[in-house]
């Protein structure tokens, strides 16, 4: 049975030591972190010390006074004000309408180079992921430009406003410019699988619903779509959760009224010096990513269940 | 009237021509065949009465409406495709509700007719099922249900026993000739399996480079195949070379080339000399050791064999004449206790009876 297995074994090791090393273990220091107090000058208050006189390591904690080194205070804090309930939400709110304009647009642009021909269907593919191979930081910067005051986007726009009657506009520095960067940056992660599950479509299924009697709008919405879904998941997937903690783009883009959970932890672990409550900003903000992509799924498989009555 | 009249239809694709000015009339209830090699343009001219095609000319007149750019969904006709093309996402009874769906039919009928339509193909039990959880047998029994769901003029089937094993296609062509009766509905069928085309068939359409070559009754296409194409493409057919001797009325004498004179039925507007070809089936060859050569109204000719097809229910000779010309002839093996007559260079002689080919003039 071992000798069997050997080979799965031998090539599933690397990767499984990894993430253990680099996730399990880095997370569980986390949850350890967000159980202590923070130390006087940043990092946690030690659990030890060193005697000057004998160079030994003496562990302080006992029996008696753990609750000076242990505590759930940094959970409550996180309910004592509704400050933090509500940038958590608004981080969601973000993510979501990310990932929902990101589903709008992707979409037909993954249907059409799906259904383009085979020669030029490599470029477009090529073309999508163009944008990685310069750096993530220039290209934030850059719109930082695009919808800064003196821009020529942001001069016409407010051309083009002024035509309509309404006073010129500012982009920067708010929850618009945030969006936009974050549909910019996340695009690709959407179109790219849709794209690989459009691709794959059987097309005389198309036929077949047509010849049936269905309608364009019919044929996608009772064929493509669902068939699609997969790919709808894993793109939805690949674009909500980096948007959900992402901090680089509101920090530069947001202002004061665009900051997203993302700057908050980045707050404790920089310059609040509270590491243990960024420990417990992080961990709130994965289980609660996780605990809904667990209910996306399961709304998912009840749905399909129920057939498309 | 006919159900459905094509008339002078043409289809080029660039300089291509797939179908070109065909003209043909189907009527209510018939079992249609379009027979042809591939690349004939049977399957375009198929896609051209589903609607996924446009003909560049002629007309598609169903129920004496011209049809010809009406779009699919749009008309009274349904195809059963070569891959079934099920909705993979729809359970068995959902993918036989989508065009009553379409036509938005009540619920509470969509719910009955899905349950008759599986009782009639034998499938009440696989209606929660999906199409990757039946057999191919089954999944092509669900694309005739579904494509019958809406009771279409017209049934289109491309190919559909292509994809299943020939145990399951014997059974398959019965159930589809049952059903046809069952429900009446006229079915255009394409295949370039000619077995199945003449046991399907009411009348076949024999098509080779879009032009259709022979239609009729299949007793008629392979007994009496009006050209070389459809004495080839139509079964086993010993094709030989001749030219005419001498017309008459009951019987005329032409002269195989290397072999001799031999009498066959006369052929219309030959005259002596015209060159052409006989046609002549393996099955109405006799072979034996020995056979008497001054028989009334029998060709005759010695030779040997040069190779044999053993088939199982028949073996297949190959005569090699004694100026080299080979004919193929087929005995059944019918015979108890003897599973073959004759072997590699065993000296034979051959004959038919002057009825039994026909002169296919050039």
């Amino acid at each position: 049975m071992f000798k069997k297995n050997l080979g799965k074994w031998l090539i599933s090791w690397p990767p499984t030591v990894y993430l253990l090393i680099f996730f399990a273990v880095p997370a569980l220091i986390m949850v350890g972190a967000s159980l202590r107090f923070p130390g006087d000058y940043g990092g946690l208050l030690p659990l030890s010390h060193v005697d000057e006189a004998t160079g030994r390591t003496i562990i302080d904690v006992t029996r008696d006074n753990w609750r000076d080194f242990f505590t759930l205070e940094n959970y409550t804090r996180l309910g004592s004000d509704a400050v933090y309930l509500q940038l958590f939400v608004k981080s969601f709110g973000y993510a979501a309408l990310t990932t929902l304009i990101c589903l709008v647009m992707a979409y037909p642009l993954a249907w059409l180079i799906a259904r383009s021909d085979q020669k030029i269907r490599d470029l477009l593919v090529l073309l999508v992921i163009l944008p990685f191979w310069s750096n993530f930081l220039v290209r934030v910067y850059a719109w930082m430009i695009i919808l800064g005051p003196n821009s020529a986007f942001t001069k016409a726009i407010n051309l083009l406003l002024g035509l309509v009657g309404i006073a010129p506009q500012t982009f920067m520095f708010s929850p618009f410019a945030v969006i936009v960067c974050l549909v910019y940056v996340h695009l690709p992660f959407m179109v790219l699988p849709l794209y690989a599950n459009l691709e794959k479509h059987d097309l005389s299924l198309l036929d077949a619903a047509q010849d049936l009697g269905a309608n364009a709008w019919q044929r996608f919405w009772r064929v493509t779509w669902p068939l699609s879904l997969p790919g709808v998941y894993a793109g939805a997937a690949l674009v909500f959760i980096p948007a959900l903690g992402i901090f680089a783009v509101p920090d530069l883009l947001g202002g004061t009224d665009g900051i997203m959970i993302g700057n908050l932890i980045k707050q404790q672990f920089l310059e609040s010096r509270d590491w243990p409550f960024g420990s417990v900003l992080s961990i709130v903000l994965t289980v609660s990513a996780i605990g809904l992509a667990g209910l996306a799924a399961l709304i998912g498989r009840a749905s399909t269940r129920g057939g498309d009555e | 009237m006919a159900l459905l009249e094509i008339r002078n239809i043409v289809k080029r694709f660039g300089d291509f021509t797939a179908v070109d000015n065909v003209s043909l009339s189907i009527g209510a209830g018939e079992f249609f065949t379009l027979l042809g090699p591939s690349g004939c343009g049977k399957t375009t001219l198929l896609r051209m009465l589903a609607g996924f095609e446009m003909p560049d000319g002629g007309e598609i007149l169903l129920d004496g409406k011209n049809v010809a750019n009406v779009p699919p969904e749009k008309r009274p006709v349904h195809t059963v495709f070569q891959s079934y093309a099920l909705f993979p996402h729809m359970s068995v009874a959902d993918n036989i509700a989508f065009p009553l769906k379409m036509a938005k039919k009540d619920p509470a009928q969509i719910k009955t007719q899905v349950a008759e339509l599986l009782e009639d193909v034998r499938l009440s039990q696989f209606g929660n099922r999906l199409p990757h959880e039946l057999s191919g047998g089954q999944r092509q029994r669900v694309a005739i249900a579904r494509a019958l769901a809406n009771r279409p003029r017209l049934l289109l089937l491309d190919e559909p026993l292509s994809a299943l094993d020939a145990k399951l296609r014997e059974q398959m062509q019965i159930e589809l000739i049952n059903l046809q009766k069952e429900v009446g509905i006229t079915f255009v069928y394409v295949t370039h399996d000619q077995g199945e085309a003449l046991a399907l068939s009411h009348r076949i359409a024999v098509m080779n480079k879009g032009k259709v070559e022979q239609l009729d009754i299949p007793e008629k296409i392979y007994g009496f195949p009006k050209n070389r194409f459809v004495a080839d493409f139509i079964g086993q057919c010993n094709l030989l070379e001749a030219k005419v001797v001498e017309t008459g009325s009951e019987r005329m004498k032409i002269e195989i080339d290397g072999v001799g004179i031999a009498e066959t039925l006369p052929a219309a507007g030959v005259q002596a000399g015209t060159r052409g070809t006989l046609a002549l089936r393996p099955e109405k060859i006799k072979i034996s050791a020995s056979l008497p050569a001054d028989v009334a109204d029998e060709v005759h000719f010695r030779g040997k064999v040069h190779d044999c097809l053993y088939l199982g229910d028949v073996t297949i000779y190959i005569v090699e004449l004694e100026n080299g010309l080979l004919v193929e002839a087929m005995l059944p093996n019918s015979a108890s206790g003897q599973a073959k007559f004759f072997d590699d260079n065993d000296a034979v002689e051959i004959a038919w009876r002057f009825d039994a080919g026909h002169f296919l003039a050039e």
